[in-house]
């Protein structure tokens, strides 16, 4: 299997690429659209601030690959904000893959949410064999309200998605390399999805 | 519901462990890697690398430990210690950790926490501030505790969010090592004025500490490092009590 992370610069992949070696694959790390287009799955990351990783996608052209991948896509992080269609962290347009407004938090919680909050209301192959209210690490100060492709949420302050899915795309606000026993059961589950 | 963050310290020298580490079960006591394993299987919610080598080779040292660290390791983990650049910070994050604390180097150049946060976003910014009450104030002190400043440490901390640090770990010297408890009152202050996480630091003995800190202290985590490397306290035994006092822990 081919598994390719997305290298445009915004984030820490290594992370990322260790967590599948963990799981029994390689994964390699690439911007280029033919390595892309040809994986078998793409992890798309993200760390940083919305805006500039953005203008980093699209220095690679690669904010016009993405949308049209047919592959399962996995979004972590800043990565699956950036496919919903506007974040308001530098008032930036996304990708659209995701019909969701990315909001800053704003309801008396401190920001960002850092640490581990539980996920609730699984329903995508991607939760398989996890059980409601287990346990995953976010470190965020934006969210994605609840909305029709949420396939996870949490609760800081409001209810919001910490997971989305649509079609071959697939977003988590927590990161399943960092999110012990159970990010790895979720990264396994999606390595895992038949194309 | 968020959940309150155990985190244990490892102190670093040379890419090795020190503070003498008593696990009946290691290998290899000064090994990083190993005991980063042991604590995040035991529990532990994060970890905290501190670097505290002086050699020519330090970056270099560090950087190779980050990189098997986060090879290893399930859970989030920040390393701090003699972090003074963008540079610093670059490598760090590219060889696998989440976070990094800054602390010294911020005191010296504050501007440093704006770049820092501008370059790699807040969330990954920790400032760490060491302080003690001297005549009844709070004044952060420096190079592990020992060189005093005129700063006041709430005075400090609000300059250190609005800068754009993600969280705040507040050492207090006066509980350090005293083993009574953390700095409840200092810690409220820290935790009500501002709008950023507080990590506690300092004093932790028993595991009604870590019950007070984040009641009375109103922490959103608590990090030591001696009475876990000691087995003083299970970090199980910890989150137990937590949990029986209704505090929301991972279990």
């Amino acid at each position: 299997m081919k598994i390719v992370i997305i290298n445009y610069g915004a984030g820490n992949i290594q992370s990322i690429k260790f967590a599948i070696q963990r799981l029994g694959y390689e994964a390699v790390l690439s911007n280029d659209p033919s390595v892309i287009k040809a994986a078998d799955k793409v992890i798309f990351p993200g760390v940083g601030e919305a805006s500039s990783a953005m203008r980093k996608l699209k220095a690679s052209g690669l904010d016009t690959l993405v949308p049209q991948l047919k592959q399962p896509v996995l979004g972590i992080c800043l990565g699956m904000q950036l496919m919903c269609n506007h974040t308001e962290e530098g008032d930036t347009k996304g990708l659209g893959i995701f019909d969701v407004d990315v909001l800053r938090f704003n309801s008396g919680t401190k920001v960002p949410q850092i640490g581990w909050n539980q996920i609730e209301r699984l329903k995508s192959p991607l939760f398989t064999g996890i059980e409601e209210k287990e346990y995953i690490y976010l470190v965020h100060s934006y969210y994605a309200p609840v909305v029709e492709e949420t396939v996870a949420q949490s609760n800081y302050g409001v209810d919001y998605s910490t997971a989305l899915h649509k079609d071959n795309f697939y977003g988590t606000q927590f990161h399943p390399e960092k999110s012990s026993v159970v990010g790895e059961k979720i990264l396994r589950n999606f390595l895992e999805i038949r194309n | 519901m968020l959940t309150k963050r155990i985190i244990p310290c490892l102190d670093i020298k040379n890419g090795r462990t020190v503070k003498g580490i008593n696990f009946v079960d290691l290998r290899d006591a000064g090994d990083p890697v190993e005991l980063a394993d042991i604590y995040s299987k035991a529990g532990a919610d994060e970890l905290v690398f501190l670097d505290i080598s002086a050699t020519e080779e330090r970056r270099k040292t560090l950087a190779n430990l980050v990189l098997r660290v986060a090879e290893k390791v399930n859970i989030p983990f920040t390393v701090g210690g003699g972090i003074s650049s963008i540079e610093d910070v670059d490598i760090l994050l590219q060889n696998g950790a989440d976070k990094v604390s800054v602390n010294s180097s911020a005191v010296k150049n504050p501007q440093l926490i704006n770049d820092l946060a501008a370059k790699f976003g807040s969330q990954c910014i920790t400032v760490a501030i060491d302080a003690k009450q001297i005549d009844g104030e709070w004044k952060v002190h420096l190079v592990g505790g020992k060189v005093p400043t005129e700063l006041n440490l709430f005075e400090w901390a609000k300059e250190v969010e609005e800068r754009g640090a993600g969280e705040i770990l507040f050492t207090s010297m006066d509980h350090d090592g005293t083993k009574d408890g953390f700095a409840n009152e200092a810690l409220a202050e820290l935790s009500t004025t501002l709008n950023i996480p507080i990590i506690a630091s300092g004093g932790a003995g028993n595991t009604q500490h870590f019950v007070d800190t984040f009641k009375k202290g109103k922490a959103d985590a608590a990090l030591a490092a001696s009475i876990f490397h000691f087995k003083e306290i299970e970090i199980k035994d910890v989150k137990q009590e937590l949990e029986k006092n209704n505090i929301p822990v991972r279990i």
